[in-house]
């Protein structure tokens, strides 16, 4: 059954059209670039400082965990050998897949939108890269490479979501208008394709690779707080201070003992007694509309 | 106004509602309008609403626990039912059908006939002040949707293979019975489990049964669900708008042209001595009617079970006189017990409430049929107590499981106390394929045991009731799904005088008629000839009444 199928879709005409072509916007309804964005970066470039570092990874990282892929025959018949699930990849005590990015110090400054091509590639029936950094508004491309059916589930918190169909060969142009760490995408059919997107509203951010260093480069001199985020060790942060000309250095450590408590700041699970009340929200808005606050007669009504 | 409101409770929210709308009366701002209609829409959904979806509006009431899907965060401001393409919010018109109809396969009941349209109105306000960017955002633009094109043959033709390709049936199944090898890890955004809508059960689509309402769901997504958008693939030039339809079409032809109606009796069809249907496969079973009986969860009897995963049975009936045949198919997406759903059984015991009696523990479980009948065709209207009798009035049962061959014949006084006793032979065929069950019972109307085992007779209703379990979500026991009572009526042979009766009395009243009238006419003629010309038709004379 599965085979006719997948003959089928190999012939299926349309199918073999390019569609990796680029289709533009898959939603024309999806906000684009706002008209004015700023073209130039907001401060005199020549003054910038960099700053480099490593993430480390101490003690024992956890045994790899193999990707059983049985239930997809398809993507099981990709691998000669067992995958390996993307978790805590440790190389000679290098943290591969942290997120380090500058959390503090940039408010107020309007970044041009990043013109480089970001693209998130399901091949493999895996996500590649795992985690991928971009800017609020700037587009990226989802890949499938298979030719098999994936979905691509986003699942933001401040981000408005998307759910999109690939069932063949094709690129879809996706893109998130507000700042947010971190924002999981999903395949519903293959459940363990699993990755993670950080939007900034700065081009300030990295993906550590198996080397685990980083590098924020041609920063404006000041203070920041740089994060380093983990899908599964949870975050650091640390203040570095950045000088023209000059590179300042940070190393983030995790460890092992961070596996059983890291709180990673991604889909938390809902707070009942964390929300607004909508009366709270509304007569908010309606306070700033008149002037005066109704916030406290709406509690009382309650 | 508000036909819904218990009369004489006045609450502190109605006072403060009717202060502020008095007020509003002298203040120049409409925003005091807006801010009085919130406060009766809180008013109305904490009343109807809250014990669901939460008094926060987290989707996480009191009675949440109790229902797979579980009711809409609308803190999340994700809906699945919109005209506004994927990721978008909805309009108000998209949120107001879904109050007023209600979202059918889920436990969210229309409010149409129970509340006024001012309520709702006012609660459609409130439910949208959960997620502020309503307001930020403004109301969305609708897409706009074309009718549904003609449907053909060659368009259903088409939209297999497109079914195919888009790999609808890597959750939805190749039948379209929710059974897709995907289906066993579904789950919300939330992360509660999620079934892949059966496709062959279209009154059950949450978001509406008709071709239109397929598509538009195709096309948008379900948002908060796994179910993705598919217009970039028309963006993409993978397939067009008319292929989209024929998607549509076809997955609208899984289900029958209207939604089935229940009836109380199940015929069960005379055939010729020896043509009574053996097993599953029999051609023979195409030509019988099917009933429809609905299927409830158990949730009278502790450990109660809110979430039983089979919702209908398909009946048919087959007798000769001798001998019965009764075939019952459903959905079920696994053949259980199956190891891959361990997962699935896992997860679903972990997030259904009540947790009643001892814990529940995942392992494999067989899918199993209960068949009850009385121990004796009732002479009024008494039956045993429907969930398989009482110490006082004991039912007759026939249990089947995916496990065991044949059928276990038992004598029930209540859920817990069944005890098997060597019946009359009870012969089963039971195949799991493509989502579906179908289970074939053959017996003979003479029973071994006439105390403990109805007796068949043709010409009689008698009572049956039905039990399903699906054992990979986790159900056994007092936990699965029921039916109420309903009959099977066996027809009677045709006796010979059926069919010449009528006969001779056609021939009979013709032949009366003819008669009647010739002696009218004969007395006519005469009657004629005595009055002479002149007289003629001025005084006729009555015909007699013919006896």
């Amino acid at each position: 059954m599965r085979h006719a199928q997948t003959v089928f879709r190999l012939a299926v005409p349309a199918a073999v059209v390019a569609l990796t072509a680029a289709c533009g916007n898959g939603d024309p309804d999806q906000p684009g670039p706002p008209a004015d964005a700023p073209q130039e970066m907001p401060f005199d470039v020549g003054t910038a400082g960099d700053v480099q570092g490593m993430v480390l990874f101490e003690g024992e990282p956890p045994p790899s965990e193999p990707l059983d892929m049985a239930s997809e025959p398809d993507c099981a018949a990709m691998y000669d050998e067992q995958p390996i699930r993307e978790g805590v990849q440790v190389s000679d005590g290098h943290l591969q897949n942290v997120f380090v990015y500058v959390k503090e110090g940039l408010e107020g400054m309007d970044f041009p939108i990043a013109q480089d091509e970001v693209v998130i590639d399901q091949e493999g029936c895996r996500y590649i890269p795992h985690v991928t950094g971009v800017m609020a508004n700037q587009e990226f491309i989802l890949r499938n490479s298979d030719g098999l059916l994936h979905n691509i589930n986003a699942t933001p918190q401040v981000n408005r979501p998307f759910n999109i169909s690939q069932p063949v060969n094709m690129d879809t142009r996706r893109s998130f208008a507000q700042p947010e760490v971190m924002i999981p995408l999903r395949c519903d059919v293959h459940g363990w394709m699993l990755a993670y997107v950080g939007v900034m509203d700065h081009p300030y951010h990295f993906v550590t690779d198996a080397n685990g260093t980083f590098d924020l480069s041609e920063l404006p001199p000041g203070e920041y707080v740089v994060e380093a985020w983990h899908s599964q060790l949870g975050t650091q942060e640390q203040t570095v201070t950045v000088e023209t000309g000059e590179v300042a250095e940070i190393t983030f450590t995790f460890d092992e003992g961070m596996l059983a408590h890291a709180d990673v700041p991604m889909a938390d699970p809902v707070d009942p007694h964390d929300h607004h009340h909508p009366l709270d929200v509304r007569a908010r808005q309606l306070g700033q509309h008149q002037g005066h606050n109704h916030g406290e007669a709406t509690h009382g009504l309650r | 106004m508000n036909a819904s409101r218990t009369p004489g409770s006045v609450s502190p929210l109605r006072v403060g509602a009717t202060l502020v709308l008095a007020a509003s009366l002298f203040w120049p701002s409409g925003l005091d309008g807006q801010e009085a209609e919130l406060q009766r829409g809180q008013e109305v959904y904490d009343r109807w609403c809250a014990s669901c979806h939460g008094f926060e509006g987290d989707g996480l009431g009191p009675a949440a626990g109790y229902m797979i899907p579980r009711p809409r965060d609308f803190t999340t401001g994700l809906y699945q039912i919109r005209t506004t393409p994927g990721g978008e919010l909805p309009t108000d018109d998209d949120i107001m059908r879904i109050i007023d109809e209600g979202m059918p396969g889920t436990t969210m009941p229309g409010w149409e006939n129970q509340l006024s349209r001012d309520d709702r109105r006012a609660v459609l306000e409130y439910i949208k002040a959960f997620y502020p960017p309503f307001e930020t955002l403004g109301e969305p633009e609708p897409i706009d949707f074309p009718r549904a094109p003609r449907v053909s043959d060659d368009v259903l033709a088409e939209g297999r293979l497109f079914y195919d390709s888009i790999e609808c049936w890597q959750c939805h199944g190749g039948q379209g019975r929710g059974d897709g090898g995907s289906a066993v890890e579904m789950e919300d955004d939330l992360g509660y489990p999620l079934r892949p809508a059966d496709l062959t059960q279209n009154w059950r689509f949450n978001g509406g049964s008709s071709v239109e309402d397929i598509y538009q769901r195709i096309y948008t997504g379900l948002d908060g669900t796994p179910m993705p958008g598919h217009a970039d693939l028309i963006d993409a030039g993978f397939m067009t708008e008319e292929q989209l339809w024929s998607v549509a079409h076809y997955v609208r032809s899984l289900s029958p042209d209207r939604a089935p109606r229940i009836r109380e009796v199940i015929r069960v069809e005379r055939r010729e001595p020896g043509d009574v249907p053996t097993g599953v496969d029999d051609e023979r079973w195409d030509e019988v009617d099917s009933f429809y009986i609905p299927m409830v969860a158990q949730i009278i009897i502790s450990p109660r079970w809110f979430d039983p995963s089979v919702n209908a049975l398909w009946v048919q009936g087959v007798h000769d006189g001798e001998e019965l045949a009764l075939r019952v198919r459903w959905s079920d997406p696994s053949q259980s017990p199956d190891p891959q759903w361990l997962e699935w059984q896992e997860r679903i015991l972990d997030v259904m409430e009540p947790r009643e009696g001892d814990p529940v523990e995942p392992g494999p479980r067989p899918d199993r049929l209960a068949l009850q009948f009385p121990p004796n065709i009732p002479e009024g209207t008494e039956r045993p107590y429907f969930l398989m009798g009482d110490a006082r009035s004991p039912v007759y049962l026939w249990q089947w499981q995916s496990d065991e061959d044949g059928v276990e014949t038992a004598a029930a006084r209540g859920m817990r106390e069944i005890d098997p006793f060597p019946g009359r032979d009870v012969e089963v065929d039971a195949r799991w394929e493509d989502g579906e069950w179908q289970v074939v019972f053959r017996t003979a109307f003479e029973a071994d045991d006439p105390t403990n085992e109805v007796e068949f007779e043709d010409g009689t209703a008698i009572p049956i009731a039905f039990f399903a379990w699906d054992g990979d979500n986790g159900e056994d026991g007092t936990r699965g799904a029921i039916s109420s009572w309903y009959f099977i009526h066996l027809e009677e042979e045709t006796p010979p005088a059926v069919y010449i009766a009528p006969i001779v009395a056609a021939l009979l009243t013709v032949g009366l008629g003819l008669f009647v009238i010739a002696r009218a006419q004969k007395r006519e003629r005469l009657a004629g000839e005595e009055a002479g010309p002149g007289d003629a038709g001025t005084q006729p004379e009555r015909a007699a009444p013919a006896t």
